[in-house]
């Protein structure tokens, strides 16, 4: 991008949403999130600490706050007056949500997280300078810092660990930001698989760590422009679009009854990531 | 109460502003000494961060700014109240400005400079801060220019280039005086080198007239825009407390308010410490109060605007915000900020205390108090109640690294300040003696109607 070419042909370069101008083809990943499969089991989150080599910060970094869970389980406690251990809980696993239009891309002063045309926010760890004002700009707070130099810190990973690392990531010196990639190295894997064959990504060719591990199934990942593709499918069921800062249900035939929603589509970063309510009993 | 006498000796004016360039009182040497010692601490915490990483300042997700940021913008600010001296009190031809802009221009510099450097401590990896720049590369890859960041990072080096500039040509003639009278030395040869073969001839005087406007002219816009793309970072983000329309003229307000406290402060110390009270008189002091009074004034004013916007925006989640701020665990300092703010600055609002020094100093640095606490204010509660309901339970105080930092500035911008000080004319001598000389006129002229007598004034 020399700055010639930069002035020329500037409107190659700038969108007002991605969405609308630049059409996700043939890839646009995303994943719904069935809540009331869930059971906060955590499965989700040891796979990606051993999928994507996250560092184990110990017990007083995650006092502080600086876990690095990249894929994390969030628990509510109902508060219906009843005391634990009868008291109930929902749990949400978090990590990324691959914003169509994110907040974290904007604001950063050296443009180390960018969109891919597959629809995911990218970080570039040799960019990052560290400003961390992606992180600030984030409504989801799913940015993870690497406040200390963790591939150099003891018991990030015991000795016996270091063999289990994923050669297919990097690890992430100091200074840096990182998160969820929706495992991109798998995606990279299954494209150049579905390359040499000649075709596209077949739905159920690449799976998530966190989908991968879960075991009830809760997690799906998929190419949404596939209309074959499981996700696709649940996102058409229940009438969630990806362009929409509020989705508009169908109420004649039982609309009120599907369950899809996405986090903070009002603030319309246009997340990638659909979640299935919970069916509580009491609805039931 | 007296003002500049108007009879004094030009010869008389050299020769006093000279001697604070040779023998100031001692407490002179006490101030170094202190800001000395806060410097080393400053640079002992940053040598650690940088090795260990900055995960020992305490920063969290979702705490990941903090005290830097706050400090950042509180040195930003300080600086506008220079400008404002020296460039805009310049073209309204305010006289009673001419003997104290010198130190004002330079309490500008240093502060931005201090500024500066918190950009760096803030970031992860500072080695790298040259990827900010637009800077010519084989990979032809640019910084985003989308961000405020990359704005700022601008602003402040236009903002911080210019007014070196302005300082330096507005001394020149100072210079040249001080080449003319100093000893033999290293100054001798520094003032020489500085003064640009200046002899006051009359094309050099009217070149230099305007030079100097052009460049006033130049700094007033960029005062202002500087503080108002620093208000960018937070209003231009998404983030509840932040995004607030109202940002930039009130960052603007803040900063000439703690700017203009600042400038009371460093009166009183310099008026002491170099013996300027026939130069920086009472009456001159007394301006400035009213000056700093009426901004404080704007300041509360556009403050309560915010808090009004917010309160009935019916964006709950910003209002959480401002809730939390008055009850949540901030509230000590959000309430104090608001006193010293809002209801300390009354204390100038009575003569007396207008001109009374023990008063004016505890009053300027409560001001500035206010005014830091004001940035940790708006900087901080945002990050322990944001949208995310699960980062609300996450509170996370500054570590002692981040505080021996933020105290360590104070010393280096006293540093810096005192060191210039020593080595330059703090009060500038041609126009002190411009200003005599056109008060003199100006009362030749009434003594030669007989108005003088009638109106009173012949008290001199």
């Amino acid at each position: 991008m020399s700055v010639t070419s930069l002035l020329e042909n500037y409107s190659e370069f700038r969108h007002f949403h991605p969405v609308d101008d630049v059409p996700h083809n043939p890839y646009k990943w995303a994943m719904s999130i069935d809540l009331d499969a869930c059971s906060g089991c955590n499965a989700c989150s040891v796979a990606c600490y051993a999928e994507n080599n996250l560092p184990v910060v110990g017990r007083e970094g995650f006092a502080h706050g600086q876990a690095m869970h990249w894929m994390r389980i969030e628990r509510y406690w109902d508060e219906d007056g009843r005391e634990f251990p009868d008291q109930g809980a929902q749990f949400l696993p978090m990590m990324c949500q691959q914003c169509e239009a994110a907040p974290c891309e904007t604001v950063c002063p050296v443009g180390a997280t960018n969109h891919t045309p597959d629809g995911i926010n990218s970080q570039i760890y040799n960019r990052c300078i560290g400003s961390r004002y992606c992180s600030a700009n984030c409504p989801y707070k799913v940015r993870y810092f690497n406040w200390y130099d963790y591939p150099t810190t003891d018991n990030v990973w015991p000795a016996e660990m270091n063999q289990q690392l994923n050669p297919d990531v990097t690890v992430r010196g100091k200074g840096v930001m990182e998160k969820c990639t929706f495992c991109i190295q798998r995606v990279t894997v299954a494209k150049n698989n579905a390359k040499n064959e000649g075709r596209l990504i077949h739905d159920g060719d690449v799976q998530t760590a966190c989908q991968q591990a879960c075991p009830t199934s809760a997690i799906s990942f998929g190419n949404l422009v596939d209309p074959e593709s499981k996700v696709y499918k649940q996102w058409k069921a229940q009438q969630v679009e990806l362009d929409k800062d509020a989705q508009i249900k169908d109420k004649e035939e039982g609309g009120s009854e599907l369950r899809g929603y996405r986090i903070f589509e009002e603030l319309r970063p246009y997340p990638s990531v659909m979640y299935l309510e919970r069916v509580r009993e009491s609805a039931v | 109460m007296n003002d500049i006498r108007e009879d004094i000796a030009w010869a008389k004016i050299n020769k006093d502003v000279l001697k604070s360039l040779e023998n100031p009182r001692k407490l002179f040497w006490v101030i170094l000494l202190i800001a000395i010692a806060a410097v080393g601490v400053a640079v002992g915490c940053e040598v650690y961060q940088y090795t260990v990483g900055l995960g020992v300042a305490n920063f969290s997700n979702p705490h990941v700014w903090g005290l830097y940021i706050a400090t950042f913008i509180f040195w930003i600010g300080m600086s506008h109240s220079g400008t404002l001296l020296s460039a805009i009190l310049h073209l309204m031809h305010a006289d009673w400005r001419k003997p104290i802009y010198r130190f004002a221009e330079a309490m500008t510099t240093f502060s931005l400079m201090t500024a500066g450097l918190f950009v760096a401590v803030h970031l992860g990896r500072v080695w790298q801060i040259y990827y900010a720049l637009p800077y010519p590369n084989g990979r032809q890859v640019w910084p985003n220019f989308q961000s405020p960041l990359l704005w700022d990072a601008m602003a402040i080096f236009t903002y911080l280039s210019s007014s070196i500039l302005f300082l330096y040509v507005g001394m020149i003639p100072d210079l040249a005086i001080c080449r003319d009278n100093m000893n033999p030395g290293w100054r001798r040869k520094l003032y020489t080198v500085l003064a640009l073969g200046w002899e006051g001839t009359d094309r050099q005087w009217r070149n230099f007239r305007v030079t100097y406007l052009t460049i006033a002219c130049f700094l007033i816009p960029l005062a202002v825009s500087v503080h108002s793309i620093v208000a960018s970072d937070f209003a231009m983000s998404q983030q509840p407390g932040w995004h607030i329309t109202s940002f930039p003229p009130y960052f603007v307000a803040g900063a000439l308010y703690s700017g203009c406290a600042a400038i009371i402060t460093l009166f009183i110390i310099l008026r002491y410490v170099f013996k300027f009270e026939e130069y920086m008189t009472l009456p001159i002091l007394k301006k400035i109060v009213r000056l700093t009074f009426a901004i404080a004034m704007v300041w509360t004013y556009l403050n309560l605007i915010e808090y009004a916007a917010v309160w009935y925006g019916h964006d709950q989640a910003s209002k959480d915000v401002l809730i939390q701020k008055m009850v949540g665990p901030y509230a000590p300092f959000w309430w104090t900020m608001n006193i010293c703010g809002s209801v300390v600055p009354f204390i100038m609002f009575f003569k007396r205390f207008q001109t009374h020094i023990p008063v004016l100093f505890a009053v300027s640095l409560l001001l500035n108090l206010g005014m830091w606490l004001e940035r940790w204010m708006i900087v901080a509660p945002t990050f322990s109640h944001g949208y995310y309901p699960w980062t609300w339970d996450h509170d996370q105080w500054p570590s002692l690294v981040q505080w021996g930092i933020v105290f360590g500035s104070f010393g280096w911008f006293t540093l810096l300040f005192m060191v210039f000080c020593k080595v330059f004319p703090s009060v500038s001598m041609y126009e002190v003696k411009e200003m005599v000389y056109h008060r003199s006129q100006a009362t030749k002229k009434l003594e030669a109607t007989g108005k003088l007598a009638a109106s009173g004034k012949g008290a001199h």
